[in-house]
This record gives structure tokens, sequence and C-alpha cells, in this order.
């Protein structure tokens, strides 16, 4: 019923003599919304970057072995390429402040270099705000800059931002945490309004999070996977000790 | 004597307050300096400034009035010029040092920024007379003009590595998580985001050689004709005042009175300009 859009083969990623992810082996399902849990440091976000590239900004960060996006391995494409097929939302809202609420659902095509005709852009525009429930609140104002939203608004914009590029998958790294509970509800029921259309990859800390809105979950503890299953048996029936520790809150 | 005796008490409180109205003192002083300053050159200034030293050139010795429009549009052409060739290079310098913090080379090249910055004028002006007047064979403004850029690189180099390191790198990431180049991300994204502080980096630069003679004097040279042809020698405002201040004759201090109130109200219009833009494009993160 479903096939493999992203898979990792003895997946290292240490940043000097530190290894933080050691020697991951996992499929992610396409269009399914797979969470990522564990207590913080376990490697979550270092895995999350490594798979659209970001972490090359990092100079002292290494990655060994493989990242595949369908048949690819992500290390052999263009990072360009890769990022542009794999979206990313990040942990705080950071819409382009110099650019409008227009201008920054269809930044990436202006980054990119691609020139669309205005109708195309309005078309996306609308498309994007719609898809993220945001377009009632801004349809007057697409204008005005984009750090003149609200938090969670802002947000919305960045998830925007990336679905406006039609990726392949979009990494949410822990979108929430830096907003408030009506914002949070208000992006996760968008998350699970965008699954089945989406493949979407979240890091969170939120264990109700992952239980409301994912179909997997995965949890990581010091950089390795102890438990990789669906959702629900992983929150009913965890077969590691350590995830019933941490989901019954007694770590973590 | 316990730690709170209150006689030691009093002594410390008449401390405080030689030390609080000293500090007053002290910063009162400077700005007195500036009106001091400012308060002369108008006295001294402003009866010289008339249209025709907007308007002529310079009489010849003997004859009075005459103006120094040779020297304004000397300075124009010099300071453009200059201004033309620093930015691109200071900026690049700045976005390497602000992206490559911690490297060698970034560290070698803020070093050499530093040592730039101390470098005395008229050592710039006598290496750009022996690698450029020299092979040429003659005093020319453009000349002047890459002795002046080399002296306004530092502080363009500075503001814009200062402004950029204050861009979120959340920012940079989100670009390049578009599958953005670093180039785009450069010129789409950090630059824009730190405009105010990059563009009040260059017009610190062009307010620092606007005064400038030491490195014109081998470069520039100066020339009493209207000149508008960056090839060949030229006059600028404050050769005109160097000339015509340390000249026996009262007509010539005039019209240099009237010249250094013209470059300090350049001064004063350039600073007026950053404070503008500063807040008016200030970026909020």
């Amino acid at each position: 019923m479903e096939g493999t859009i992203l898979r990792t083969e003895n997946l290292r990623v240490s940043f000097g003599d530190n290894l933080v992810v050691k020697g991951i082996n996992m499929e992610i399902a396409e269009k399914r919304v797979t969470a990522f849990m564990g207590p913080s440091g376990c490697g979550k976000t270092t895995i999350l970057r490594a798979i659209n590239r970001l972490h090359e900004l990092t100079p002292e960060a290494k990655v060994e072995g493989k990242i595949f996006l369908h048949s690819e391995n992500i290390n052999e494409m263009e990072a360009m390429i890769v990022r542009r097929r794999v979206g990313m939302v990040f942990q705080r809202p950071n819409p382009f402040p110099t650019m409008s609420i227009y201008e920054n659902v269809i930044s990436g095509f202006i980054l990119n270099g691609i020139k669309l005709k205005t109708d195309e852009k309005n078309e996306i525009v609308e498309d994007a705000l719609k898809k993220v429930a945001l377009w009632e609140e801004v349809k007057d104002n697409l204008k005005k800059r984009a750090t003149s939203l609200s938090g969670g608004q802002q947000q919305r914009l960045c998830l925007a931002r990336a679905v406006a590029m039609k990726p392949e998958v979009i990494l949410l790294d822990e979108p929430t945490s830096a907003l408030d509970p009506l914002s949070t509800a208000k992006i996760e029921d968008l998350l699970y309004e965008l699954k089945g259309n989406y493949t979407l990859v979240i890091v969170t800390h939120n264990m109700q999070q992952a239980a409301r809105i994912s179909d997997k979950t995965a949890f990581f503890y010091l950089g390795e996977l102890l438990e990789y299953d669906d959702t629900k048996k992983v929150f009913t029936n965890p077969k590691n000790e350590k995830t019933q520790n941490y989901i019954t809150g007694r770590f973590g | 004597m316990t730690p709170f005796d209150i006689h030691s008490l009093r002594g410390r409180r008449i401390k405080d307050r030689i030390f609080t109205s000293m500090v007053w003192v002290l910063t009162f002083s400077c700005l007195a300096v500036v009106f001091i300053i400012l308060f002369y050159l108008f006295k001294m200034g402003l009866g010289s400034l008339n249209w025709a030293l907007f308007s002529q050139g310079p009489k010849p010795v003997g004859e009075t009035g005459g103006g120094i429009l040779n020297a304004i549009v000397g300075s124009l052409i010099v300071v453009v010029l200059a201004t033309i060739i620093a930015i691109p290079i200071g900026i690049s310098a700045g976005i390497y040092l602000a992206e490559n913090r911690g490297r060698k080379l970034s560290d070698w090249v803020a070093l050499a920024v530093d040592v730039l910055q101390g470098i005395p004028s008229i050592v710039i002006g006598v290496v750009i007379y022996i690698w450029i007047v020299k092979p040429t064979g003659k005093f020319s403004a453009y000349s002047g003009s890459i002795a002046l850029a080399i002296m306004m690189l530092p502080p363009i180099i500075k503001n814009t590595e200062e402004t950029l390191i204050l861009i979120p790198t959340t920012l940079k990431e989100a670009s390049l998580a578009l599958g953005a180049s670093y180039f785009r991300t450069t010129m789409k994204i950090l630059l824009p985001a730190g405009i105010g502080g990059i563009f009040s980096g260059c017009i610190i630069g062009v307010a620092r050689i606007a005064g400038e003679v030491a490195p014109l004097l081998f470069t520039a040279f100066g020339n009493p004709e209207l000149i508008f042809d960056p090839r060949k020698p030229v006059d600028t405002i404050p050769k005109v005042i160097f000339t015509y201040a340390s000249s026996p004759y009262d007509d010539w201090h005039r019209i240099a009175w009237g010249g250094s109130l013209i470059l300090v109200l350049f001064i004063i219009l350039l600073n007026t300009i950053i404070k503008i833009f500063e807040s008016r494009w200030k970026v909020q993160f």
C-alpha cells in the first residue's frame, strides 16, 4: 500500500570526535507522517539536517553511511537539488524579514531564479496559503512584511513557503516548540490535513503531538534507533523498556 | 571599623558624586569642542559662502574673488570613484569575515583590516605614488581615488561584518533549505537584511575620506583648471584648503574657510543620512 521514499543505511553523524548518530537503518514511508521522538541530544535533529544536507553548514560535522531519496544517494546529488526536493520547517519561525507575505510564499522560486508569470505566482501563493489555512487571515495584507504576523502565523507561512515548492518530503524540526498552545493546535491540524499528499517527518518533544498526528514513530536514544513502528503500537505496547519509560514520563 | 561604618559610607557617596560629575563634565567638554569648532567655522566661513565660490575657478595671484568649483568637481570625481572601487571589495571582504569566523584566513584578513585602519594616510599616498603615478608617469584623479578607496575599506568591511553577524543563521538556513545557492542567499536574503548597517558603513567610509589631503598630495596632486577627466590631476576641497590656508593672502584664507565649511556641512549631511536610513531600513527579525 505504500512505498519507501527515504532510506538510511548505517547512517553515522559525528561532530569532531563526538559520534552523535550511531548507525541508523530506517525506511520512511511515502505520504505518511513519521515522528522522531527521544530525549534531547539523541540525534533527532542531526538526522533531519543530514537528510537535506544542512549539516554541511557545520564545518566539523561528518556524515557516513548512505541516505537514499527513492533510489538516489543524496550525498551524490547536488545539495541544491536535494534541498529543493526535501523541504524543511525550522524550530523557530524564520520568514524572510525583508520580504512581504506574498514574496515569502514564492521565495523558493525567487531564490532559485525561477521566473513565473504574475497569475502563476498568484495561484501558487493562494494555493499554498490555503493549504496552511492562512489565506483568510492574510489575503488582504499580502504586501505587508512577513514579520508583522504573529509567531503562529509566521510558522504557518514558513510551512506555506516549503509547501509552495512541492517538495517530496517536508522535514519539520520541532515546528511548534516556540509557539503557544493554540497555534500549536492549528499547526497540528494542518499537518494532519497535509498527510496523504505529502511525506512529513517531524521531530517532536511532545508525545501527545506524535501520538495525534503521526502514522509511525521512531524512538531514538543516545544516537541509536531503539524502536520504530506504527505510532499506535509504540504508544500502547512499546517493545523497548526505555521507550516505555520515556512515554510514561519517567525520564526525558 | 565594621564593613558598614557610616563614615566610610559617606566617603563612598562623596566619591560617587565626584565620579558622576566628572563623567558629566568630560562628556560635556567633548560636546563643547564640536560646538566651538562649528561655531568658529560658521563665523569665519559663512561670509565667504557666495555664488562665486561654487561657480568659479581660482583667480590668478593678486586678483581677489574666484571660487573653488574646480576643487568641488575634483573632490566629487575622486570620492565617487573611490566609493565605486571600495564598495564591492569592502562588502565582499565583510561577507567573507562574517561567514568564515574562526578560520585561519579570516583571522589574517581581520588583522589586515585592523592594520590597514592604522596605516597613516600619507603612507598610502606614497605607496600609490610608487605603484601607479610613477609607472603611468602622471598624477591623476583615479590614482587619488585608489588611495582613498584603500582608506575606505576598513569601515566598510567592519560594518558589513558586524551587521551580517547579527543576522540569525536560521535565515540563511531557511534560504539554503529551499534549494537556493549561496550566491542568491547572500544577494537576496543576507545583504537586504543587513542593508542598513552596510549602507552606513559605506557612508562612514565616504565621511572618512572626504577631508583627506595627505594621500592626494602624491596622487590627484592639484589642478587650477576645471577637469572632468579622471585620468588628469584634479584639485580637491581639502587640497585647496591646505594650499590656501598656508598662503599669505587674506582673500585665499577667506576661500579656505569657505571650503572648510562646505566640507563640514557635507560631513554633517552624511551623518544625518546615516541616522535617517539606519532607522528606516532597520530590519526586524
